[in-house]
């Protein structure tokens, strides 16, 4: 059964619509990430599901209950807010042990959850800290103790990496799911940071401009993308605008600009439509010089970047296309302003239709 | 114009002549604001002898006294326990008649005090008010009237600030609590109110301060009651300059006890915040108990606020149709004093105005930016306050003494300084508050791009605190119209629009009800029109800005 379920949810603030029908289901014991550029609903869809406001429209269902009209202090959850949100007039300990003193909890109950809590988040040694006292990271923990112990099933986290350098971003961003996954909880995570989702998720829900683009595992978003913003927003991804010239049974035809041509793996497109080809940078191919072979692009090297075990290309075709590359160190180096021969292929092209707004209005992130 | 501001730019960069502007400050402020009080008591010390030779003066004076502070502290604390739920509901509500109920909540505070006091004795013990509806005057004048006037005056006060303070509070602690388990009630107070203390502990200080100082108003309604002021006002009325003495100097050392009492102890105090009853608590989350609150709320302040504040518009009105306005008009009667009074008023609001700018500009400078040293600038800074909580009355008498001393001072020249000392405080505080929110890289950028002192002061820090100085302004001037406690100490001659609306009130000038409503009316509709073109102004200047 979900533990969590939205239902053609839909939530204004005066003219702006922040969520827009969405539904989704959160099963039990799983970690979802809601993932988006600012302003697409995916932190308004978090405090939804935890009462902090109230739809406009729809249903919100929790562990199989309807709860649009239980507040959130009845919901059974645990919240960790961006910025922490720790009591500042109290301590540590009294900030995590706040939740089981609220709703009557025994003391030795509470002291032993508590205990248990900052033994897990590894602050033992500094519950009788205040938070004025305490760095980012630590911050964090006790904000994570503090929902944890609060003793529901469901944990939502709002950008709870937000606040902290990038080294212990990545240190915790193990840690939490480690956490999650131990205790058993289900786990609905907003970030903006997709390398953060796609590392912590089990499943990724990416939304924009208050609905959902695509629902899927980490592995499947990136390797199928349903949309094109799907597809930039997740991953780098190479696009080329073209018209379709042939249609066969399990494969098109596509000319680019420049007049190339490029064979892509897909059906469903006519001919003389205008399309859109996407192609992931780690799945270009390049080949010193000019060599004649199909699904291939001529050009010469504009720019690298060296990022440790790859390097990325930028490489400016003949046609003024810019595309990247990137390519395992172990393989063929190049210099700028290499002839290079690009090759794209067909398995691992996508094609959409031609976006009506046009492109570049497609790709904008917010 | 360019070569004065020239002249100042260089002038600015000698430190000598920078030393001089703040050394001026200080030395006014010493020598005009904080000295004098304190030595016109210390030089008439031993007229206070004259108290212990009288037990049953001694015995007066001692109730006034403690009268005063019961008042005081009793009035605080209800401000506090009406006043929150009323500031909580305003700023947490979504209902669209808020903005409204908001407005209404500062007409006690814009209307003249003295207006203010004689619309609550027509209401609560004239036979035209609240007392027809029972046959008689529900409330009389005395000390049960000088408390329902002192709430009125200063529930506004608490709402305000606790407004601001609510408003302006992050309310993800709040739901830290609510989704920790908290119920509504119980994250509201232990970690809500918690957060808030110092605003509440502010507000309960301001509401203190407030009813401690209040004379003219608190005078027409005491009957014969004495608390403090009062006591003061009766003795230099009588020539009992020992009593007048020995009450000024208590009432001044206590109040200043007490607010350092308060400064000292008010953060260290912890509120109960571990202990839950999460049941009862429960309960009062509900929302049946949370309209009920509500309501209460502001039924309180309709029936023992608003209803009693604009209750003087009745006779007003009445005075408009009857021949009473063309009397005032043609100043006929008691008439031809009270345009002069007025004039008077307003004529010194704005000049204690423009002295407290000139004067409160480098001062306030001096504690925002510390320019005397970091421990210099926190005394200063504390000093600064003390003729704010200090009765404005008890102030008056001290600043009376003191320049008495020099026979060739006038009373004009008497009354400017007691009403600057009055004021003083309330702008160094509005600007110093302004300049520290003034990000100093802003200062630091244009010094370093070439701007003198006085170019960084006119082109950087005034701009952008040119709100808070008109909004200072403001407050210093109707302060300064409003003052009727220390004019009465210093003056005798001399008589402001409040003083003489009391003496009419008190029957010592012979005016008739429809005289004294139509007064108080003038007094009000003057009032918010200044009001109103000084925030026009100051709305038009922060758009531009």
């Amino acid at each position: 059964m979900p533990e969590v379920r939205l239902v053609n949810v839909s939530k204004k603030f005066g003219k702006i619509v922040a969520v827009d029908n969405v539904s989704l289901q959160v099963y039990d014991k799983e970690y979802v990430s809601l993932l988006g550029p600012s302003g697409c609903g995916k932190t308004t869809t978090l405090r939804l599901i935890a009462g902090l406001v109230d739809p406009d429209e729809g249903e919100i269902y929790i562990g199989g209950k309807l709860v649009n009209k239980v507040p959130p202090e009845d919901r059974g959850i645990g919240f960790v807010f961006q910025t922490f949100a720790l009591f500042p007039h109290m301590n540590a300990w009294d900030n995590i042990t706040y939740g089981p003193r609220v709703k009557g909890w025994d003391s030795e109950k509470t002291n032993n959850v508590a205990n248990e809590m900052l033994e897990m988040v590894k602050l033992a040694t500094r519950f009788d800290a205040y938070p004025r006292e305490l760095s980012g990271g630590m911050l964090q923990r006790v904000a994570l103790a503090r929902a944890l112990t609060a003793g529901g099933n469901l944990l939502l986290l709002d950008e709870p990496l937000g606040q902290l350098d990038a080294k212990i971003r990545l240190e915790l961003r193990y840690e939490l799911r480690r956490l999650v996954k131990d205790l058993g909880l289900t786990a609905v995570h907003v970030t903006h940071d997709q390398e953060e989702a796609l590392t912590i998720s089990d499943r990724i829900v990416v939304m924009r401009r208050g609905k959902i683009e695509q629902i899927g595992t980490p592995n499947g978003l990136y390797m199928k993308p349903k949309t094109i913003f799907v597809a930039n927003f997740v991953g780098e991804a190479n696009f080329m605008e073209g018209s379709v010239v042939k249609v066969e049974e399990k494969e098109i035809y596509v000319e680019t600009r420049g007049g190339f041509m490029v064979r892509v793996f897909e059906k469903g497109f006519e001919k003389g439509e205008m399309i859109v080809l996407t192609v992931r940078p780690e799945n270009t191919g390049l080949i010193k010089g000019e060599v004649k072979m199909k699904n291939c692009l001529f050009g010469s090297v504009e720019s690298l970047t060296f990022l440790g075990s790859l390097i990325r290309y930028h490489i400016r075709l003949d046609n003024q296309d810019l595309v990247v590359a990137k390519v395992p160190i172990s393989g063929s180096q190049f210099n700028i302003n290499d002839r290079i021969t690009v090759y794209f292929p067909p398995e691992n092209i996508l094609a959409y239709k031609y976006p009506e707004g046009g492109l570049r209005r497609e790709l904008e992130i917010e | 114009m360019e070569r004065f501001e020239k002249t100042l730019d260089l002038l600015s960069s000698k430190p000598s002549i920078r030393y001089l502007v703040y050394g001026s400050s200080i030395v006014f402020f010493f020598a005009l604001i904080l000295v004098p009080p304190i030595l016109g008591i210390i030089l008439k010390w031993d007229l206070m002898g004259q108290i212990f030779e009288n037990p049953s003066l001694m015995s007066r004076a001692t109730s006034a006294i403690y009268s005063s502070f019961a008042i005081a502290i009793f009035v605080a604390t209800i401000d506090l326990i009406f006043g929150l739920p009323m500031a909580w509901f305003i700023a947490r509500g979504k209902l669209r008649w808020l903005d409204i109920l908001d407005t209404f909540v500062d007409i006690p505070f814009i209307i003249p005090t003295v207006a203010l006091g004689y619309s609550l004795l027509l209401f609560w013990s004239g036979s035209g008010g609240i007392s027809s509806l029972f046959g008689r005057g529900l409330v009389s004048p005395g000390w049960l009237l000088i408390i329902l006037l002192h709430f009125t005056f200063s529930y506004p006060v608490v709402v305000r600030v606790m407004v601001g303070e609510i408003l302006d509070y992050e309310q993800l602690y709040e739901e830290g609590a609510r989704t920790s388990g908290a119920p509504p009630f119980t994250a509201a107070r232990t970690v809500t109110l918690p957060i808030l203390k110092q605003g509440i502990i502010a507000s309960f200080i301001l509401a203190f301060a407030r009813s401690l100082s209040e004379t003219g108003a608190t005078l027409m309604v005491a009957g014969t009651f004495e608390n403090g002021p009062i006591f003061i006002n009766n003795a230099k009325n009588l020539g009992y300059e020992g009593p007048l003495i020995f009450v000024s100097f208590v009432l001044i050392a206590v109040a200043c006890a007490i607010f350092a009492i308060i400064k000292l102890l008010g953060p260290r105090l912890r509120m109960p915040v571990r202990k839950v009853w999460p049941d009862t608590e429960r309960v009062l989350s509900g929302r049946g108990i949370a309209g009920l609150r509500d309501g209460v709320s502001i039924w309180i302040f309709l029936v023992l606020i608003l209803a009693p504040s604009l209750f003087v518009v009745l006779p007003a009105v009445n005075a408009l149709t009857s021949g009473t306005f063309g009397q005032a008009v043609t100043g006929a009667g008691v008439w031809s004093v009270y345009w002069q009074s007025l004039v008077l008023s307003y004529a010194l609001g704005a000049v204690v105005t423009v002295l407290n700018i000139i004067a409160g500009l480098p001062m306030a400078l001096l504690i925002a930016r510390k320019k005397a040293g970091k421990l210099p600038s926190a005394i200063l800074d504390i000093l600064v306050n003390v003729p704010m909580v200090v009765p404005s009355i008890a102030l008056g008498v001290s600043i009376g003494l003191f320049w008495k001393n020099f026979a060739f001072f006038p009373e004009l020249g008497l009354l400017i300084f007691a009403h600057l000392s009055i004021t003083y405080p309330y702008f160094v505080r509005a600007m110093s508050a302004a300049i520290e929110r003034v990000n100093i890289d802003l200062e630091d950028s244009a010094r370093i791009l070439g701007g003198r002192p006085f170019t960084v002061f006119r082109t950087i820090i005034l701009p952008l605190t040119k709100y808070s100085l008109f909004a200072g302004a403001i407050m210093i001037f109707t302060r300064s119209v409003d003052e009727t406690g220390a004019t009465l100490a210093v003056v005798t001659k001399l008589k402001t629009a409040p003083v003489l609306l009391v003496s009419w009130v008190k029957g010592t000038v012979p005016a008739t009800p429809l005289d004294i409503g139509l007064g108080c009316g003038f007094l009000v509709v003057f009032s918010f029109i200044i009001l109103l073109t000084m925030r026009i102004l100051i709305r038009g200047e922060h758009r531009h800005a």
